[in-house]
This record gives structure tokens, sequence and C-alpha cells, in this order.
């Protein structure tokens, strides 16, 4: 079996974990260094919106052009220093449209071109174009988008709780927010496939989230039955149960996009290919990472408010520091029957919570008395 | 805690066989209906197969040079995106050129001659009061309800609304031929089978009465616009067009209109309420009163004024008279008939209409409110936005990528590879049969970012079977034999994957009816590869593993099947040793 097959089992078995709950200052803070520099980067240098957004200018060249498309795109981008699209009609005249240029520009653009395609500058024709992607279509996204975030929050609320659903619009804020901000920052123009990368992020990030969530409420849901365990120790579990499903299905996901990115970019340099897997991967990369050290130690957090949960832990803690003052390593006090959830290695599978004896390690692989 | 169990896989169990087949049979008719339609491609969007480019420009009307400005073209250009994109799936492109032009692009394999005519009739927006109307019988003497078919719309002011077509006709105490309801005209029109001159007759009389009324100077030209309308027969596809072309606002004229699939011939009064008059219109779904979709609209002060005195005329009058015909470009598209006087500058428009049929019509009305004409430029064909080569090394990129998870789910899942591959090609031979499908069937076009979307689907169509496969692995760590971990785990991975693929189909569901373009086109495709997922993991995925979990390979954890219990860890229920204390994992950060 393979190397993340035993690990699985390890971590199944709770022999190795991380504490992502007892560490979450950490990744909140770098979290949040990510998120101010992508703020930054978006206010500083702003969005670099395609022709799609903004209209720009369009060159019709005359009939029977001996050019092929991918050259007058080439001298289009060097011309203009911006993404070109250029489309043959049918007569055989190319029509070239650029994003964000102005009248002053667009003339001395017109000359480089005839000159680049070895035809008279005045045979070729300069408008202006407006966004084929008006305010509408943009205005209508942001809608459907807000409409979506209400009522997934509302759906999260009701199939969990308020806090999961808190937790995971944050995620999602965060996820979208480093995306836009490396576009930004990269300079990459914003076309209609950026946007549709950036919902895609949206539905994948959520579906992970969600995933985590569901393990997490299952492991939860006889918390206050027992008194070995805070809610940090049980999240922190349930994300390394589903560490190893976290990283195939992210392995999974990533590679085609990769793929594209790199092997796709790499030979053709700078394209709308590029443009869209770069979104897609930081995006799923970014929402691989928000849903396990960013959203389940969030709902940590929030659920340690609780009053409940503030009077289980002051239990599991004053046991535990009974527990080392004699010596003894702690035994599972588990008070209900038939569910076998709290069975010896389930209870196990915690890993370091910061308040943990050293001592109890020695409990670990012993029985316990609760097996049938 | 064995009891139910037992009872469950024995049930789950007896089914894996028949969902397989059932699944089997789905692709194999869909691919066999693919093959039949002759369309096995997905029809490609713009930006990847090219399509036809329309240039139209802009004609202001005489003394409206400046009507011609950003705010009017931008207007026409999201009314053309509408029209152009129907379901909003087709990829179609609409942008302004220079100051006058618009350009409308439109995806190889579209019918370019109907959208050259959506984006082409370019409304000359009138309200006549109809004078006489009848419905044009065709060659094949099919019989068809007589007069005013036209019942399916009725306009109340919004201050009363009126619940339905029938009863404002019945209220206007007209006991001609009015077909009140659908059932009504279906039997008056079987009545008539016999004698098709039945309705003929009866509209004879109506269309005598309007030359009393409207020509008391009986001129010559409402004698010969009389012949006209007796002349004219709206059954012929020619006549349809052209009868009402280019009638001057101030002269009554006869056109052709269509209601509820049967063509009727109008005579028509002179314009009372201009299409400029009209300054918004839209579709809304009156819940109020369970009335349905209707179209709203609202007058400028004006137009408010004209219209509120015009309908206070006819509503004075007996049907077909009190009725107003909406003519766009020379054609009638809804013939209201009215009840009483309507002010307040608004109305509506209520009857029996889909979603489309009110939409189409609001559409029609905002966009005879802007007083421009637009004529077609040029009509040419463009190549792929995106360079061909740039769609090629996507292609292998792609194809990369796939091999990757292939060797990548071979390496980590073994023998479970027999169950994770095929999932995964099942899940894209329907995504693309269906694509392919919806082509033809809903004017489906698939572009790059529906091409990124396919691609992440995949990873979300892994996780379904790497949630299950996971859980299962936990469930023998757990000293279960594989047939019993099959049936534990599935419930569990069942909900998560249930829970989550809900989130995504949400997504999609809510972008899918907020917006437009290619937004939409994009959240088709997300909720379709969603739900193929859910119908890949319950038909295929499960009852695949149902199956082989008996065969000795995979049952007794062989090396290679990715089910070793003791690769795995699987804790012997028996063994009590103590296990050897594990090195801290490199991966574990």
């Amino acid at each position: 079996m393979s190397k993340l097959g035993n690990l699985g089992a390890r971590l199944h078995r709770g022999e190795v974990g991380y504490d992502f709950v007892g560490n979450r200052k950490i990744w909140y803070g770098i979290s949040i260094l990510i998120t101010i520099t992508a703020i930054l980067g978006l206010t500083v240098r702003g969005l670099n919106m395609g022709i799609e957004f903004q209209g720009g200018a369009a060159f019709t060249t005359p009939k029977h052009m001996s050019a092929s498309v991918s050259q007058a795109e080439q001298y289009a981008q060097d011309a203009s220093g911006h993404d070109a699209v250029v489309q043959k009609l049918g007569d055989g005249s190319l029509r070239i449209q650029i994003a964000g240029i102005d009248t002053d520009k667009s003339d001395s653009i017109k000359t480089k071109l005839a000159k680049d395609l070895n035809v008279s500058s005045e045979s070729i024709a300069a408008d202006l174009v407006g966004p084929s992607w008006g305010d509408q279509i943009a205005n209508k996204a942001w809608e459907g988008l807000a409409i979506f975030m209400v009522l997934v929050v509302i759906y999260l609320a009701i199939a969990f709780e308020w806090r999961m659903a808190l937790a995971a619009l944050v995620a999602l804020i965060h996820d979208i927010t480093i995306t836009i901000g490396i576009y930004a920052l990269v300079g990459f123009e914003v076309t209609p496939g950026t946007v549709i990368g950036l919902l895609t992020i949206l539905g994948y990030s959520l579906y992970d989230t969600v995933v985590v969530f569901d393990s997490l409420k299952e492991q939860t849901k006889d918390i206050t039955k027992q008194t070995r365990w805070t809610y940090s120790d049980i999240a922190n579990r349930s994300i390394n149960g589903t560490l190893v499903r976290s990283i195939n299905t992210t392995v999974v996901a990533l590679l085609p996009v990769a793929a594209l990115l790199f092997i796709g970019g790499g030979f053709l340099g700078a394209g709308v290919l590029n443009d869209i897997s770069l979104s897609l991967f930081v995006g799923l990369a970014a929402g691989a990472y928000s849903s396990i050290f960013i959203a389940t130690p969030l709902v940590a957090d929030l659920k340690e408010a609780e009053p409940q949960m503030k009077a289980l832990k002051k239990r599991v803690l004053a046991k535990r520091a009974q527990a080392a003052a004699q010596g003894e390593p702690v035994e599972p006090e588990v008070t209900d029957g038939p569910d076998d959830d709290y069975d010896d290695e389930d209870a196990a599978a915690v890993v370091g919570p910061r308040t943990q004896p050293a001592s109890r390690n020695r409990g670990r692989g012993r029985p316990s008395g609760k097996r049938r | 805690m064995a009891a139910p169990k037992k009872g469950r896989s024995a049930s789950a169990q007896s089914k894996p066989g028949r969902s397989l087949a059932l699944i089997l049979i789905a692709i194999v008719a869909l691919t066999g209906g693919m093959f039949a339609s002759g369309h096995t491609t997905p029809r490609l969007g713009i930006d990847l197969a090219g399509g036809t480019s329309i240039t139209l420009r802009a004609v202001p009307e005489k003394g409206q040079e400046s009507a011609i400005n950003k705010a009017n073209m931008d207007t026409a250009v999201d009314i053309m995106n509408r029209r152009v994109n129907g379901l909003g799936v087709s990829e179609a492109e609409v942008q302004t050129q220079g100051t006058r032009n618009i350009i409308v692009n439109i995806p190889k394999g579209t019918n370019s001659e109907e959208a050259r005519q959506q984006v082409g009739t370019t409304a000359k927006l009138y309200f006549r009061p109809v004078l006489a109307t009848e419905a044009s019988v065709g060659a094949s003497a099919s019989p068809s309800p007589s007069a005013s078919g036209s019942a399916s719309s009725s306009p109340s002011s919004s201050a009363s609304p009126k619940t339905t077509a029938s009863s404002s006709k019945t209220g206007s105490a007209t006991p001609t031929a009015t077909a009140t309801s659908q059932g009504r005209a279906a039997s008056d029109a079987l009545k008539a089978d016999s004698t098709p001159s039945a309705s003929a007759s009866a509209s004879a009389s109506a269309s005598a009465s309007p030359s009393a009324s409207s020509s008391s100077a009986a001129s010559e030209a409402a004698a010969k616009l009389e012949a006209q309308y007796t002349a004219l027969d709206c059954s012929k596809k020619s006549v349809q067009n052209t009868a009402g072309k280019g009638a001057k606002a101030t002269d009554a004229t006869v056109a052709c209109g269509k209601v509820s699939g049967i063509w009727y011939k109008y005579l028509l009064g002179p314009a009372a309420v201009d299409g400029t008059d009209v300054k918004k219109a839209s579709a809304v779904y009156n819940t109020t009163t369970a009335a349905g979709w209707q179209v709203t609209m609202d007058f400028t002060g004006k137009g408010g004024d004209k219209f509120a005195k015009v309908t206070g005329e006819l509503a004075k009058n007996t049907a077909p008279q009190n009725e107003f015909g909406i003519v766009l470009d020379g054609q009638v598209v809804s013939s209201p008939s009215v009840s009483s006087s309507i002010t307040g500058g608004s109305a509506e428009i209520s009857g029996s209409f889909t979603q489309e049929e009110a939409q189409s019509l609001a559409n029609m009305l905002s966009y005879g409110a802007l007083p421009l004409t637009f004529k077609e430029d040029s009509v040419t064909t463009v190549t792929a936005a995106l360079g061909g080569e740039q769609l090629h090394a996507g292609l292998i990129a792609g194809a990369i990528g796939l091999a990757l998870v292939v060797i990548y789910l071979l390496i980590f899942y073994r023998g479970l590879s027999v169950i994770a591959i095929p999932s995964l090609l099942v899940s894209a031979i329907l995504t693309y049969v269906i694509m392919a499908l919806l082509g033809p069937g809903i004017g489906f076009a698939l572009n790059l970012p529906a091409v990124c979307g396919a691609i992440v689907a995949i990873g979300i169509t892994a996780d379904s079977f790497i949630v299950f496969f996971e859980r299962i692995r936990d469930e023998i760590r757990e000293g279960r034999s594989l047939r019993p971990a099959v049936e534990r785990a599935w419930p569990r991975a069942r909900r998560t994957i249930l829970v989550s693929d809900f989130v995504s189909f949400l997504a999609a569901a809510v972008l899918f009816i907020v917006t437009v373009g290619k937004v939409q086109g994009f959240a088709f495709t997300l909720g379709l590869t969603t739900v193929l997922d859910v119908v890949v993991v319950f038909l295929f995925t499960k009852p695949l593993m149902t199956i082989l979990a008996r065969r000795k390979f995979f049952a007794t954890g062989h090396k290679f099947s990715g089910l070793d219990p003791k690769a795995l860890g699987a804790k012997a229920p028996l063994r009590r040793t103590r296990r050897p204390s594990a090195p801290v994992d490199p991966k574990e950060a």
C-alpha cells in the first residue's frame, strides 16, 4: 500500500496528526497576511479589465489578408501591450479587438499594425467598441451571487448550524479575495472566463467545506455525553480523519488544471487558457486550504464560546488535571451504550491538544473494555 | 446494530445489477439518440468555433438624430442580447461598435436566418384600435375559432386587475362569436367543421360595421382599405410579414398577427399611442391574483394621457372594436381588449401567457420605446475568437491532466481503480452525450469557460467516490470484512455526497435563474455535471462496488485490491497487542 494509504491508517488510529485547531492562530495569521496582500494589490494595481467589460478598439483590415490569425494576434499584442481578440471574417479580412484603448492611442497602434501586416494604414478601419459583457450581465451575476450566498447560509444554518454557515462564508470570501488579489498582482486581463472560473471556485470551495463539516457534525453529535474531549479536540480529529480524502480530492481536481496551466502555458505562453487555469488553480488550492485551516478552526472557536461547550471544556480540563496529578492515563469515559463512535481507537485519535498531559500516550492501544 | 445492518445490506445487494443495467440502458439510449439525431458533437461557442457576425446600423427617427446616444444603444444591446440568447446557453455576443453600430456574433450552427430576424425586427411599435379582425383560414380549410381569438389577452387597469380574459369578455355583453375559452373555441371550431363558411359569415358582419363607424367621410381610401382587408389572406407566409409594412402612423392599415398559433387579419385604425410613449415594460409574475405571467407598461406623461383617452373610447365599443392591436413592425403581436379607461400612466396586459411570451412581449414593448431602427449593414462569417492552437493545446493539456489523474488513482486505489476510472468514464460519456443532444435541443453551445467548468467537475465527480472509498477503508480499519464495510460505509458516504452536491446544485440553480448570458451557460454546465455526479455515484459506483465486494480478489483484501486490511492498518478484532508506534510522518504538515 502506498505511503498515503499508511498515512490514512495512522491518521485513522490517531498515531499521527496535525493539531489544526491548536495552531489555528498561525494559520489565521497567514491567511490575514495573504488577504491583506491581495486587497493591497487590488487597491494599488486594480484589476485589468478585458475588452468584454470595458470595450476598446476594433480594427478591420482590408480583404484577403495573408497574415494568419495567430500572427495578427501577436502583432496586435506587441503593438498595444494588451491581449487581443482576432477573428477572420468571411471576406478574408481580419477583425482585431484590443481592450482598454482610447482614441489617441488607437492611431499609433493602427500605424504599427499596418506596418506589421504590410498594408497601408488608411486601409485599416478603426472603431471604438463597447463591452459585449454589458453592465447588465455583470450586475446580474453579482445579484445571483448575493442571492446564492444568502440561500446557502440559510441552508447550512438549517442542515448544520449558524456557526458553520458563518465559517463557510468566511472561508468562501477568503478564497475569492485571494484569487482576485492574484489577478490584480499578476496583472492578467479579467475576461468572462475569469469570472466563470471564480464562480466555479465558489462552488468548489463550499463543496469542500461542506464535506469537512459533515464529518465534524457527525462526530460531535454526542459531544456533551462525554467528558474526555473538548469541541476543539473533536474538530481536530475530524479534520485529520478526512485529511486523506481532502488530499486525494484536491490532487485529482488540481492535476488537470495544473496540466492546463503548466503544459498549456509552457508551450504557448500567455493566453486565455492560462488566465482561466491560473484562476482555477489558485482558487481550488485556496478552497482546499481554507476548508481545513480556516473554516473548521473558526467553527471550533465559535463553538467554544458557547456556555455549554465552555462548561464541557472546564470539565475536560479538570479531569485531565486530576488524571495528571494521579499520574494515571486517562481512561475514556463513555456514558452511552450502543453507539461505538467513542470507543477506544476513536478516542485515541485526537492528537496533541495543547493541554494534553504527556502521559496520555501510554494509554493508547490498550483495551478499554468498551468493545463488544 | 446487527439486525438493521443485515437488512440494509440484503436489500441493497438485491439491486446492484438492476441499477447497473438501468444506467447502461440510459447510456445506450442517449448515445443512440445522439447518433440518430446526427449531432454527434456538442455545438461549440463562438470562441471555439466561430460563427456569423451581423453588423447593424442604428437609424434614428426623423427629427430625433440625438436619439443615437450611449444610453439608447446600450438598451438596444441589452434587449438584443436577451432575444438572441433565448435560454441563455447559446453563447451569442452583442456589443456596440463605434457610435451607431451594433455587432451581433452568433455561434456556428445557430439558425442565423432566425437570429437575423430576431435582432432585425427592430420595432416600430404602435397601439392601434382594432376595427375588424378575422381568422385567416388557410388553403387547408382547417376550421379555427372565430373573431376574437385574442380572448387570451385582456388588459386591465392596475387598479382593478381582471383575472382572466373570459370575465372581461362576458362583461362586455357581446354574445357574438367571441370564443371565451379554449374549450369553447374548440367546440365552436368543431361545429364549424362541416361548414367552414360559418365563422367567415360571423366576421363578415363585423367587418361591415367598422366601415360605418370609422369612415363617416366614406372616403375612397377607406373603401380601398376595406377591399384590401377582404382580400387579405394572412395564412400565406409571404403576406404575413409584408401586409402591414410601411403604413404611416396616421393612416388606418391592415395587418396580420398570430394569436395562440392562429393567424388573424386585422383592420386597424390610425395609431393612438406610439411605441416611444412607453417608458418601460417588463414581464412580471402576478402572485397576488394568481393570474400568471403578465406584462406591465409604464407610459410617459404624454403617453399615459393618450392611452387613457384611447382606452376610454375603446371601452365603449363592442368586440372586436374594444380591442387595440399592439403592432410591431407591421405585425400585430397582441390585441388585448379593454373594458374601461385606463388612467394613471401604467397598464397591465394579462392573459394566459407563458413566461417566455410575456418576456418577449415586454421586450418588444421596451424595444419599441427606442426611437431607433436598425439596418443590417453586413452579415459575414467569423473565425473562432480563440486561436486554433489554443484549443489544440488545451485539449492536449487536458488529456495529459486526465492521464495523471488515472495514474494517481491507480497508484493510490489500485484495484479500486476498476471502479474509479469507469465511474469517471461514465460521467464523461453522459456529460458529452447530453451536451451534444442539447445543442439542437435548447441551443446549448459549449464555450471555453464551460470546458474549464467540466474539467473542475472531474474533481467533484472523483470526490464522490473518494469519500465513499475512504469510508469503506475506515470501516475495514475497524476490523470489518469488506461486504459489511461497504454496506455500512454507504449510508454515511451517501449523506456527505448529497449534502455537498446540494450546495453545488443550489449555486447552479440560483445563477441560472437570476443571471443572463454566459454566466447562465456556465450555471447550466455546473448543474448538469452535479446532477450527473449523483446519478453516477448512485447508479454506477455503489452497485459496482457491491458486486465487486463479492469477488474474492476484493473480499480477501488482495495486495493489489486497494483494500488490503493489513496495508490499511486494520485492527484485527481479536488482536490486542500494542501497535508499533509510528514515527512522525513527514507528510503530516
